[in-house]
């Protein structure tokens, strides 16, 4: 455990999860720092989304950082709420994992046996899954510096602050050609997983003019699946992540009009 | 004057009960816990209780151990204090059982199973129930009323417009924040022994009243007093009476104190919460906007026991037609029985609900029209010397049509107007309106409660000369006792420091009544000016009433003589004159009196995800006199905010007939950035028969905002909006289906 | 021994975890079960119930304490983790000071009010370093249902006022 503003909610009412073993890593001062080198930013297990947010150089070179550190709860949470728990966690809803994913993170898994480092985007096997094995932590999340010539991170929830995510998107458009396709788009409470939407990422880089909200439907279909459930439902799920992807990109995309 | 306890809650050393030590009454002190129906509507089969648990450490309590009736005394008497062999709502007390160790407590009572073999329950009010579905009567109607003025279906034989529509109101929970909380122990008195309870409560006298009957005791036996309370809002009104029937019958059994406090998910999921509403109206109207006719039909969901429905329902209907005047008036009422938690008071008492529904109406007889919405009201708000639908005639010198003019000066109506409009035009997805309510609430209990409450107040002379109101009216948040104590001093012309107000005991203070409907500053506060002036004149021996020094010097010297005696006088309720109300009827002074208001909401709808945010709000009100500003504003403030998460996010969400969504994460409340500033406007006209001049100030906040911010979003939009809450899901197919 | 402590979560003397740390400005030394929230040790063990219980889920912040400075809802710190920390509760605030939130209405039944009061003194003493946030949003994590937040939110701009440059 780390922060335990996942792992305490409602602690006194849940006997199963007061009979289950933790291991407390809020000590290990070494977790804490995030550091610098030449090609990535290494945010350390126990940094905070307040750490972050009180940093003016994340916030210049990985704005969304900000964007979702400071929709993440309210102070109370920011300052106790790691990413590295954000990530272990699990949560569809997550606002920390949809960030790290638009910027390409990867996770440092370490165990006794030693290390490896796996892209976040194949860290998720399914609901609440993935590929950590139980005498696994992730130590480090990685990401890596490059530039960006556009980002936006959207979260929508119930209402503007301590809200869990109905529709969230991270966005961003890596500049220069260096990869084969520069947008990364990821979707949040819409699926198992937060995930990166492929079939959108395609069709912005298709060139096929989008007209109206409704032109993104087919490629939204082809990524995700949205449900109801208490918080929301399916069709207003998929009606604002059309919408909020429209407006977004309206303007920034030359396809978007 | 400053919140008398201000600083004590500011600095953390107010004691609510959980905050108390457990020394004394408490030591020794064990926790109770309440085993509650997993299912709407059933016959209980069997109560096992869990392996790997030694229960004869643990307290039971099941219905055999009620001394007295199975009931919890109110209105009707109906609902068990707990279930007898029958379940009628989900999470419906069983039984009870109490342990020192509360972890052991919790894991003991999941362990429970109640089996119950399952009956078809009612979930949906809104549809007549199927023969098994019957369980009161032959239709499941709780309670029926009626309000005829003149001949509604006469006019709409010939009327040259009618307008229809349908609204809906949704659920709402109270979310005090702290929630509730009564601790129970046994005492040896003079008559035997005394149970106590001390807890978390709006009205010590309905507590007292419920353990007398079910514990067969009467009030020399019985002790109640109320602990500081972390709001109450109408959820701490009768619910209470059951938690602390609980408490005394755990305390009985275990013959040691125990306490019950309740966790967020226990409180949401089993406590009452505001009435669902449908209400229908059918109104007949000419060119010009003006009402012809109005029929209304309004339905509540009662849920399962009829506990406060009735009275509820009786508010519902007399506010339903609004603050309009109309010559033909049919309104009809009826409060449903379904398997649900009961509804219960919240904070307006079926007012807002009703009033949701005309106010949304009025704007959409006046789109209907052309006309705006500030023509239809100006055509139809009451003047004085015209008649409600309870043919009252309103008196008493406000002037709403100057209140509605001074409402759109002050927010600069227009100018908000055509700025909307031209926000609109530029921006590409954000849209703004601007929308109005006109609303008002009658002040104290409906038609003759006040009169069988026969509500009274002992001020007492204390040997060093202070004053001490003695008086049942709780203080909650909304400051009854600083407001008792200004009113007293001013009645005394005492310095404040000089004043006492008690907390409320039973075994101290007489009954004042409930402290509901906005009567506590307004009757109350009468009765502590009539009590003071009364000792004044006994003490002024036949001359003339003593005030200030001569009257403290007085009773100083009252008790050097009468040494060890008790000086006190007491006021009993008298109506203002000229009140009258036939309650069989429906017809005449529903309350002595109104308290009108305006409302403006200033709201931008996201198009991309159908949130409505409200950007300004401005709540212009007519309270009588304002005996301190900032704790009215505060009321209003408050209120208002409360009415936006009604208006806005507040859903519960059901599964099974029972709350499911009973969390804060996941019951949306309004943080301090969901809302703007509230702008607070006030209309003094002092109310003669109200302490202090004042009329009621607690609920008629909750009135306007609702309708007001749908309105706006109407205006804003193009669209039609007719339930709440209007959540981005529910706005969203309608922002759909407009062009 | 407080006579609260009775109604402290319990476990076996062997589980029992002893931990020191600074409580309003003073160290201390204390013994919580493992499973212990730090709500529960402030409340219960230690009989400082100023820090409320509203929800136990991290929501309404009535429970908020300043734990190395930062506001965090004590219902969520396991007991144990604050060895060695520093905590600060509404116990360490002394009412004299409260002035400007009493006159503007900032409390009403005050079953928030401390954990607002703790997030409000954070707020004031670091209002510079806070700039890019609006106080709405900086009070967002405490739920008030009576006041309507105008009353909390008047106070705290009074109070930064009234102690412009002072620290607690
Ligand atoms: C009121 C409230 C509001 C919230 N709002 C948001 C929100 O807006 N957005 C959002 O995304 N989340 C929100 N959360 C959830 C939570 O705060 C975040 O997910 C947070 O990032 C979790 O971090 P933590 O350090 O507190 O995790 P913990 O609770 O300590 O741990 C969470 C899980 O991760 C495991 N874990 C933690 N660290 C590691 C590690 N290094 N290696 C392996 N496993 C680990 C734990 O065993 C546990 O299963 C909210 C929570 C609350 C109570
Ligand atoms: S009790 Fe901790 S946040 Fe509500
Ligand atoms: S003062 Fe009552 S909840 Fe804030």
């Amino acid at each position: 455990m780390a922060g335990a503003t996942d792992l305490l909610v409602h602690w006194p009412i849940r006997p199963e999860a007061q009979d289950k073993t933790y291991l407390d890593l809020s000590a290990i001062s070494e977790l804490r720092p995030f550091r610098w080198t030449d090609v990535s930013l290494h945010i350390g297990a126990l940094t905070t989304y307040w750490d972050i947010l009180r940093d003016p150089q994340t916030r210049a070179e990985f704005p969304l950082l900000h964007e979702a550190a400071r929709q993440v709860g309210a102070i109370q949470i920011q300052s106790r709420g790691t990413w590295a728990g954000n990530i272990a966690n699990g949560s569809p809803a997550a606002d920390g994992v949809p960030v790290l994913l638009a910027y390409d993170a990867s996770v440092v898994l370490t165990s006794m046996a030693g290390s490896r480092e796996i892209p976040l985007r194949e860290y998720y096997t399914g609901y609440r899954n993935s590929v950590r094995r139980s005498d696994e932590l992730i130590t480090s999340i990685i990401l890596p510096r490059r530039r960006y010539d556009f980002s936006v991170f959207h979260k929508v929830g119930a209402r503007r602050a301590q809200a869990i995510t109905k529709v969230g998107i991270a966005v961003t458009r890596e500049a220069g050609a260096r990869a084969a396709n520069p947008w990364r788009v990821v979707a949040s409470s819409v699926a198992a997983t937060v995930r990166r939407c492929p079939a959108i990422e395609a069709f912005l880089a298709s060139g096929a003019l989008v007209r109206v909200p409704s032109d993104f439907f087919a490629s939204i279909d082809a990524d995700i699946r949205p449900i109801d459930d208490i918080r929301s439902t399916a069709s207003y799920r998929r009606t604002v992540l059309a919408r909020l992807l429209y407006h977004s990109l309206r303007g920034v995309s030359a396809t978007v009009v | 004057m400053l919140r008398i306890e201000g600083l004590s809650k500011l600095c953390g050393a107010e004691r609510y009960l959980d905050d108390e030590p457990l020394e004394g009454p408490l030591k020794g002190c064990l926790w109770g816990m309440t085993v509650r129906s997993p299912v709407s509507r059933g016959r209980i089969r069997d109560i096992v209780y869990g392996a790997g648990f030694n229960w004869s450490e643990f307290v039971v309590v099941t219905p055999d151990d009620i001394p007295g009736p199975n009931e919890t005394y109110l209105i009707e008497n109906d609902q068990p204090v707990l279930a007898p062999g029958y379940v009628r709502h989900m999470h419906e007390p069983v039984a009870l059982i109490a342990h020192a160790d509360r972890d052991l407590l919790r894991r003991a009572l999941a362990s429970i199973r109640v089996q119950v073999d399952p009956e078809p329950p009612v979930l949906d009010f809104r549809v007549p129930p199927r023969p098994e579905q019957i369980q009161r009567g032959t239709d499941n109607v709780i309670k029926q009323l009626r309000i005829c003025k003149g001949d509604v279906e006469k006019v709409f034989a010939t009327a040259p417009i009618i307008v229809e529509g349908e609204y809906e109101t949704g659920a709402q929970e109270h979310v005090y924040i702290e929630n509730n909380a009564m601790a129970a122990w046994i005492e040896d008195g003079p008559a035997g022994d005394v149970v106590v309870v001390r807890g978390s409560m709006q009205c010590p006298y309905y507590v007292l009243n419920a353990v007398k009957h079910a514990l067969k005791r009467d009030e020399t036996r019985v002790r109640i007093m109320q602990s500081p309370t972390g709001g109450g809002f109408g959820g701490k009104e009768d619910y209470p009476s059951t938690i602390a029937l609980h408490a005394a019958l755990l305390a009985l059994k275990a013959q040691k104190p125990v306490k019950i406090v309740y966790d967020r998910s226990e409180d949401m999921a089993a406590t009452t919460k505001r009435h669902p509403s449908l209400v229908r109206h059918k109104t007949a109207v000419d060119r010009n906007g003006r009402l012809l006719a109005q029929k209304i039909e309004v339905i509540l969901d009662g849920g399962a026991y009829v506990t406060l429905s009735p009275v509820v329902l009786s508010r519902g209907i007399i506010h339903a037609a609004g603050p309009y005047s109309c010559d033909h008036v049919l309104i009809e009422g009826r409060a449903m029985l379904t398997n649900s938690v009961p509804y219960g008071a919240f904070r307006g008492f079926g007012a807002p609900q009703t009033i949701f529904a005309v106010e949304r109406h009025m704007d959409r007889i006046a789109q209907k029209l052309g006309i705006s919405p500030l023509e239809v009201r100006r055509v139809n708000l009451l003047k004085d010397g015209q008649t409600t639908s309870t043919q009252q005639t309103i008196c008493g010198g406000t002037d709403r049509h100057a209140l509605l003019e001074r409402a759109l000066g002050e927010t600069d109506y227009a100018r908000l107007l055509a700025q909307a409009e031209e926000f609109n035009r530029e921006h590409p997805y954000l849209r703004r309106g601007v929308g109005i309510a006109t609303v008002l609430h009658g002040a104290g209990f409906t038609g003759n409660g006040e009169v069988y409450l026969n509500s009274k107040v002992d001020v007492a002379g204390l040997p060093d000369g202070r004053l001490e109101v003695l008086a049942a009216s709780t203080e909650m948040g909304q400051g009854t006792n600083t407001v008792f104590t200004r009113l007293a001093a001013d009645a005394a012309d005492y310095a404040t420091d000089d004043v006492l107000v008690g907390m409320p005991d039973t075994f101290r203070v007489p009954n004042s009544g409930p402290t509901v409907a906005s009567r506590t500053v307004m009757v109350v506060g009468k009765l502590i000016e009539r009590a003071i002036s009364d000792l004044a004149a006994q003490l002024g021996g036949g001359g003339s009433p003593l005030r200030g020094k001569a009257l403290k010097d007085a009773i100083i010297a009252w008790h050097r003589v009468n040494g060890g005696g008790s000086l006190k006088a007491r006021a009993t309720y008298t109506p203002p004159p000229n009140v009258k109300f036939d309650d069989k009827k429906y017809i005449g002074d529903a309350y002595a009196t109104f308290a009108w208001g305006v409302c403006v909401a200033h709201v931008e709808v996201d198009l991309r995800t159908a949130a409505v945010r409200v950007l300004h709000f401005t709540s212009l009100q007519d309270i009588g006199k304002v005996i301190n500003p900032t704790l009215a504003r505060g009321q209003v403030q408050g209120g208002t905010v409360q009415a936006i998460g009604w208006a806005l996010s507040e859903e519960l969400k059901f599964k099974d007939g029972g709350m499911a969504n009973n969390s804060l994460t996941n019951y949306i409340i309004p943080t301090s950035d969901d809302v703007p500033p509230i702008r607070v406007l006030f209309h003094e006209n002092p109310y003669e028969h109200g302490g202090g001049g004042a009329k009621g100030v607690g609920e008629l906040p909750m009135d306007g905002p609702a309708p007001a911010i749908l309105n706006a979003v109407a205006h804003a939009t193009g669209c039609d909006p007719l339930a709440i809450p209007l959540t981005p899901e529910r706005l969203m197919p309608l922002l759909e289906a407009t062009p | 021994m407080n006579s609260n402590a009775a109604h402290k979560p319990v476990c076996a003397e062997s589980d029992a975890i002893t931990i020191a740390f600074t409580l309003n400005g003073k160290s201390h030394t204390a013994k919580v079960a493992p499973g212990e929230r730090l709500l529960d040790t402030l409340r219960y063990g230690l009989a400082l119930t100023g820090t409320k219980e509203g929800c136990g889920e991290g929501e309404c912040g009535a429970c908020t304490v300043l734990l190395d400075g930062l506001p965090a809802n004590s219902c969520l710190v396991p007991a144990f983790q604050v060895r060695g920390r520093d905590v600060r509760t509404i116990e360490s605030i002394p009412a004299e000071r409260l002035g400007p939130l009493l006159e503007s209405g900032a409390t009403q039944c005050g079953a928030c009010t401390p954990g607002v009061v703790m997030t409000a003194a954070w707020i004031r003493d670091h209002r510079s370093e806070l700039q890019s946030f609006t106080t709405r949003a900086l009070m967002a994590g405490n739920l008030c249902r009576c006041t309507g937040y105008d009353g909390i939110i008047d106070g705290l701009e009074r109070w930064i006022a009234s102690e412009s440059g002072g620290r607690s």
